[in-house]
């Protein structure tokens, strides 16, 4: 996946390198900005068994500050925010593998450096007795778990190092 | 000739009754197809209906989606071109809650019994930490009932199918304070048919969907309180049923 781009970064940041599952790594710039959840939406994303994105609503597409065409086709982790544990998508993709549902907090990435936390639900796409792609559905999430799981995941950063 | 079933979600509106009897009429003349119409008294009569095999078509709820494709069968035909369920949360004009976020546990919600604006609402709630077993739920007969509870303080919140609350009166909407509107644009209700109707599936697809084409389809859309029917296929069915999957907890 292609480094973020300074120029592209809405004020103050700081550099960190993300490396990315089977995909090298990648190198992202983060600011201090967050982007309130869209009252009442729902932001939607449909990916193939590799994690590539093949549908993002319009809401995914807003809050992400990407245009469509840079997503479709791109990995889902073009928004994995570097204060994001390895341990929550860890979780998430056994619960795949297993065509299980899976539920979590996630701080995500825009292409301006900014944030955005969502809650996310990710169920596999099933057809004639296959799994053959995955959806997530992201809702607003209260303060309250965010800021929970803003302490938690910083824990679980520790850790890794 | 075969006599089939068709019934229709029970959260119609009343005043769409008689256009669902022209429907049916209808509908019946221009496939020629003979049909009965049922209408249940609510969800849980229909769902009855469809595990005994009574019903071979039905313009169902989307929740119900899940339910009839993947334990039933059944296959989906159409929906109505841009008529999306949405939900909108009220509270009383004159409530000290100006968001969401103002809500706390022990809030008491009225709501009709359409399971999927009540999912949709449920999880409206839940950026306050609202769920179902911190919230206390009051069923009421129809969403004009709903904004009555909220009228008379005998609850906090209530849901509310969108095209219900856009069609109340400036009154009541003047005595209603609305939180958050739902903007989920996936979730429909469409046209189904049983097994015992998937060999005629495409030629009455066909039939609805020309229906806005000549003015008496025309005539007989608008009683149903859209303008045309829109292809609903496997995939915008098995999608819409995942995108409740998720939203279920
Ligand atoms: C349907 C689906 C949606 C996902 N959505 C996100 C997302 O919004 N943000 C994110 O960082 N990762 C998301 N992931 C996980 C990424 O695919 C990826 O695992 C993650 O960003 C971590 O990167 P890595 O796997 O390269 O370590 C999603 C995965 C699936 C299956």
């Amino acid at each position: 996946m292609n480094d973020m781009s300074p120029t592209d970064i809405v004020g103050d940041y700081q550099e960190h390198t993300l490396e990315l599952y089977k995909h090298g790594t990648r190198k992202v710039y983060v600011t201090d900005i967050e982007t309130p959840f869209p009252e009442g939406k729902l932001i939607v994303s449909v990916v193939d068994l590799d994690g590539n994105i093949t549908h993002a609503n319009k809401a995914f597409v807003e809050m992400s500050g990407y245009q469509e065409n840079e997503l479709i086709g791109e990995l889902q982790s073009i928004l994995r925010h570097p204060d994001m544990p390895k341990a929550a998508y860890a979780d998430l993709w056994q619960k795949m593998a297993k065509g299980e549902k899976w539920h979590g907090y996630v701080k995500n990435l825009r292409k301006d450096g900014g944030f955005y936390w969502v809650y996310a639900s990710i169920v596999p796409n099933v057809r004639n007795g296959e799994i053959k792609g995955y959806t997530s559905v992201r809702r607003k999430p209260s303060r309250e778990k965010v800021e929970e799981h803003i302490e938690l995941y910083k824990g679980m950063k520790n850790e890794e190092v | 000739m075969k006599k089939y079933n068709i019934t229709v979600s029970p959260d119609f509106k009343p005043d769409k009754i008689a256009g669902w009897y022209i429907f049916n009429t209808y509908l019946q003349q221009a496939a020629d197809i003979s049909l009965h119409l049922n209408l249940y008294d609510g969800f849980e009569q229909q769902r009855k209906a469809i595990a005994d095999g009574q019903v071979d078509l039905i313009y169902a709820n989307p929740f119900d989606a899940a339910m009839l494709v993947n334990e039933y069968n059944f296959k989906p035909l159409v929906k109505p071109a841009g008529a999306n369920d949405e939900c909108v949360v009220v509270t009383s004009a004159d409530s000290a809650f100006t968001s969401i976020d103002d809500l706390v546990a022990g809030t008491k919600i009225a709501a009709t019994d359409d399971p999927a604006i009540n999912m949709i609402g449920m999880r409206m709630l839940e950026p306050a930490n609202l769920n179902e077993d911190n919230t206390e739920t009051d069923v009421v007969v129809s969403f004009i009932a709903v904004a009555k509870q909220i009228m008379d303080g005998k609850a906090q919140v209530g849901f509310i199918l969108k095209e219900a609350f856009d069609g109340f009166s400036n009154m009541v909407k003047s005595r209603l304070k609305v939180l958050v509107v739902s903007e989920i644009d996936v979730i429909y209700h469409g046209l189904m048919a049983a097994p015992s109707l998937h060999e005629r599936a495409e030629e009455l697809s066909n039939t609805l969907m020309a229906m806005n084409t000549e003015p008496k389809g025309k005539a007989v859309l608008e009683g149903l309180g859209f303008n045309a029917w829109e292809v609903m296929d496997d995939e915008d069915a098995a999608f819409m049923i995942d995108l409740m999957e998720t939203l279920r907890s």
